[in-house]
């Protein structure tokens, strides 16, 4: 057990806890030696804000190894411990000719994390989001028992733990349906579009073409260039497509990293106007205009940002604040009204996605809805953020959208309460599950997410 | 709990009536602040600091509770009661006396300042602390004062008992760091405030808001220590280096 400062991605509120590495055998007796600052499972910490920190509390990390995973390759399914990242998942099942059902933008993501989070990948319009593909979890419930939860076996549970954020119970290992590929490549059209709206014709035109479809634009063009953008859409590709060299060993997969970031990086950061400014216009000049079937590998394609270990530290001591939030289709001018009051503000964002979402799962606290999602990032310490972001917060909520725990650092309790109205019946699950208030994190103090909190001895 | 954008949930000042500090619990207002807990000894008058806060700031709670910085030994009740309530994300020690110019004749007077400027700021910073230490995380915005980084002759109790309090703030935060608490050091200049009504202003004589504005950069920055305003920072750095007997004919002496 060590004392130390934990924080998200986002490096913004680092709180300090007792940190246990431990195993699924021995965590449930564990549980009972829990101070009344709670317990929290921790994943990788790949979350941007507070969800994976306990302050003054205890938080506890599967010590898993990858020999835990067993794959049926007849039923396409896996069984994989709560501490294993995508990562390592991917080194096994797509030599063997299979790939997870929903990816991040990283694959340092646990699957317990991938659970709580109920994460979404670029095939979301397609798809939906992880949940739909989880068949069990394995989760120790408050009290240490072992329990195993599914949509036939006590599915409340089971859907609260689904983007329930660590707070029903630490997830040991889960089963997951995984999808069947023909080769470790992708075939990639890419397009260029002058503006949002050109962006947004494209995408309702071409999403449902392809199982992946996402966009980066560039965050300080203005004027006419508003939202100028490269479209990618994908499908995996078939032995068939790919060339000799390639062909002979279609299932190929090497994820490396090339670099990492330093902790030497200046306390402001290397994130200014400029450096992004010029970042973002490459980037846009690079892509070609329209280009059809590109062969892309999985890292490049799903996990570019990987290339670099650490690359938040880009952002300095201060951090970055990750802003994503989704409203609904018919409301693009809440996409407009956003991008642009961030181009005008200034604020040097160097990374911004959208993507169009398909239907809503069961889980009452998933954060995917239909419509349009945004996700950016901005420096913290910048100069009137905060007001601009809480403006925006309103915009959103009154829109009749929500923002996204995994990124969530700002949003105020009754901005939850707003944006996802299913919040009591989870509550409700949560308690059931909880009773004492075992469970805790910053996030949920932060949001009074949980209310039993601190009677759990 | 402070949100990414460095705003606090709950703030708490002890010296609950005090212009400086009601000024930083006012520069830490925000969508995201859902309580103020004003400690002091005049609880009526905190209750009027408090209803002028409600006001303004109606979504926030806003609580009045007694606390005497001379009675260092009820302290930790206090701030253990205050930390029952919920996490305590910035704690402001704001108590202090300026006592009388020239008044270093009498001893128990004297005393009762140090007592109250020094060991009661001391004690209330590490009741403070103790909670903070619990929760994992958490500030304590100290008030030093310019008036500790050179004594004046005219008021050595005073300045004495800042020099102290200026020099326990800093050892402290170390050795509070790693347990995820962080001291902040505030040395303001002269203040327009309650303290120095009537009194002829300082050179370079500031106002509760700009002492306010610069703390709450300070915290977002998560620095150590802040001037107000910050050129006294180097004009104190050649004022400590004075000779004395120089240093002792100059006028703001
Ligand atoms: C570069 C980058 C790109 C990203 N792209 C996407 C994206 O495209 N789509 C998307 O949906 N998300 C995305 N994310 C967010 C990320 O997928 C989620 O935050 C995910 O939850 C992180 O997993 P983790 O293992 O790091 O979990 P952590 O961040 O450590 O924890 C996240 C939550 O999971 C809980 N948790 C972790 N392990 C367990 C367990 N064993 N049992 C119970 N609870 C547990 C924690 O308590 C916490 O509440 C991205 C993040 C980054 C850094
Ligand atoms: N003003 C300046 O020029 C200046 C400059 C540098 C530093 N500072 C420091 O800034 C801090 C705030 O000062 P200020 O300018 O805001 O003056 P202030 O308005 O007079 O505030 C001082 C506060 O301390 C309280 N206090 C005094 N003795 C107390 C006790 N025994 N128990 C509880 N509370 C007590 C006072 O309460 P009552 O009203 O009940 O007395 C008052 O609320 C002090 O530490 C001061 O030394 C001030």
């Amino acid at each position: 057990m060590t004392r130390e400062a934990l924080a998200g991605w986002g490096s913004t509120s680092p709180t300090v806890a007792d940190v246990r590495w431990t195993t699924a055998q021995r965590l449930p007796a564990q549980l009972g030696e829990v101070g009344e600052r709670g317990a929290l499972l921790r994943g990788l910490g790949r979350s941007y804000g507070d969800a994976a920190q306990n302050a003054g509390g205890t938080v506890f990390r599967l010590d898993d190894s990858v020999h835990g995973v067993v794959l049926d390759p007849q039923a396409a399914t896996v069984t994989v411990g709560g501490g294993v990242s995508i990562d390592e998942l991917l080194r096994v099942i797509v030599p063997a000719g299979f790939f997870v059902p929903v990816t991040p933008g990283t694959r340092f993501v646990t699957i317990g994390g991938a659970i709580a989070s109920d994460i979404h990948g670029k095939n979301h319009h397609r798809d939906g989001s992880f949940g739909s593909f989880v068949e069990s979890i394995e989760l120790v419930l408050a009290d240490g028992r072992v329990t195993k939860v599914s949509p036939a076996c006590d599915p409340e549970l089971f859907w609260a733990t689904l983007g329930g954020i660590g707070l029903t119970g630490a997830i040991l290992s889960a089963t997951i349906r995984l999808i069947p590929i023909g080769t470790s490549r992708l075939l990639v059209d890419t397009l260029r579009c002058a503006n949002l709206d050109e962006l947004m014709s494209q995408m309702l035109a071409n999403d449902h073409r392809r199982r992946y479809s996402v966009a980066w634009l560039d965050p300080l063009a203005t004027g006419a260039a508003l939202g100028r953008s490269v479209l990618t859409i994908a499908d995996h590709a078939e032995p068939g497509d790919l060339g000799a060299a390639a062909g002979a060993d279609p299932l190929s997969y090497r994820a490396a990293q090339r670099a990492t970031l330093p902790a030497l990086v200046p306390p402001a950061g290397l994130i200014n106007r400029m450096t992004v400014g010029l970042f973002n216009e490459l980037w846009y000049r690079r892509a070609p205009r329209r280009r059809e079937g590109e062969l892309q590998t999985i890292p490049s394609f799903f996990h570019p940002l990987d290339a670099v270990g650490r690359w938040n530290r880009v952002y300095g001591r201060r951090g970055m604040i990750q802003f994503q939030f989704v409203v609904p289709e018919d409301r693009p001018d809440v996409i407009h009204t956003v991008v642009s009051a961030l181009a005008e503000h200034g604020t040097p964002s160097f990374l911004a996605v959208l993507k169009r979402m398909g239907p809503s799962g069961p889980a009452p606290l998933s954060f995917p809805a239909p419509g349009w999602t945004l996700a950016l990032d901005v420096p913290a310490g910048g100069r009137s953020l905060a007001p601009l972001l809480h403006g925006f917060d309103d915009l959103i909520l009154d829109a009749g959208g929500r923002h996204y725990f995994a990124k969530d650092a700002h949003t105020v309790p009754a901005a939850i309460r707003r944006g996802y109205p299913r919040l009591g019946e989870w509550q409700a699950v949560q308690r059931r599950a909880d009773p004492h208030g075992l469970w805790q994190s910053d996030m949920s103090r932060r949001l009074g997410l949980t209310h039993a909190e601190g009677d759990h001895r | 709990m402070n949100n990414g954008l460095g705003e606090p949930q709950r703030v708490v000042l002890l010296g609950g009536t005090s212009d400086i500090g009601l000024a930083i619990v006012r520069a830490l207002c925000s969508p995201a602040l859902r309580r103020i807990d004003l400690a002091c000894r005049d609880t009526a008058a905190g209750e009027r600091a408090a209803a002028d806060l409600r006001a303004d700031h109606p979504a926030v709670e806003v609580e009045v509770v007694g606390f005497d910085g001379a009675q260092p030994e009820t302290h930790q009740t206090a701030l253990d009661d205050l930390g029952r309530t919920g996490d305590l994300d910035v704690v402001i020690v704001a108590f202090a006396q300026l006592g009388e110019d020239g008044g270093v004749r009498d001893a128990a007077a004297a005393a009762r300042l140090a007592t109250v400027n020094f060991a009661g700021n001391v004690s209330a910073i590490i009741a403070a602390g103790n909670v903070l230490r619990r929760q994992g995380h958490g500030t304590v915005v100290v008030l030093s004062s310019v008036a500790g980084e050179r004594v004046r002759q005219a008021n050595p109790v005073y300045g004495g008992s800042k020099a102290g309090i200026d020099g326990f703030a800093q050892g402290y935060g170390d050795a509070v760091a790693a347990d995820g608490v962080h001291v902040l050091v505030v040395r303001p200049g002269f203040v327009h405030s309650a303290m120095t009504a009537g009194r002829q202003p300082a050179p370079f004589a500031t106002t509760p808001d700009r002492v306010a504005a610069a703390t709450v950069a300070a915290l977002r920055a998560g620095r150590r220590m802040v001037w107000a305003p910050g050129v006294l920072r180097y004009v104190f750095s050649a004022l400590r280096h004075l000779p004395a007997p120089v240093w002792r004919k100059l006028p703001i002496n």
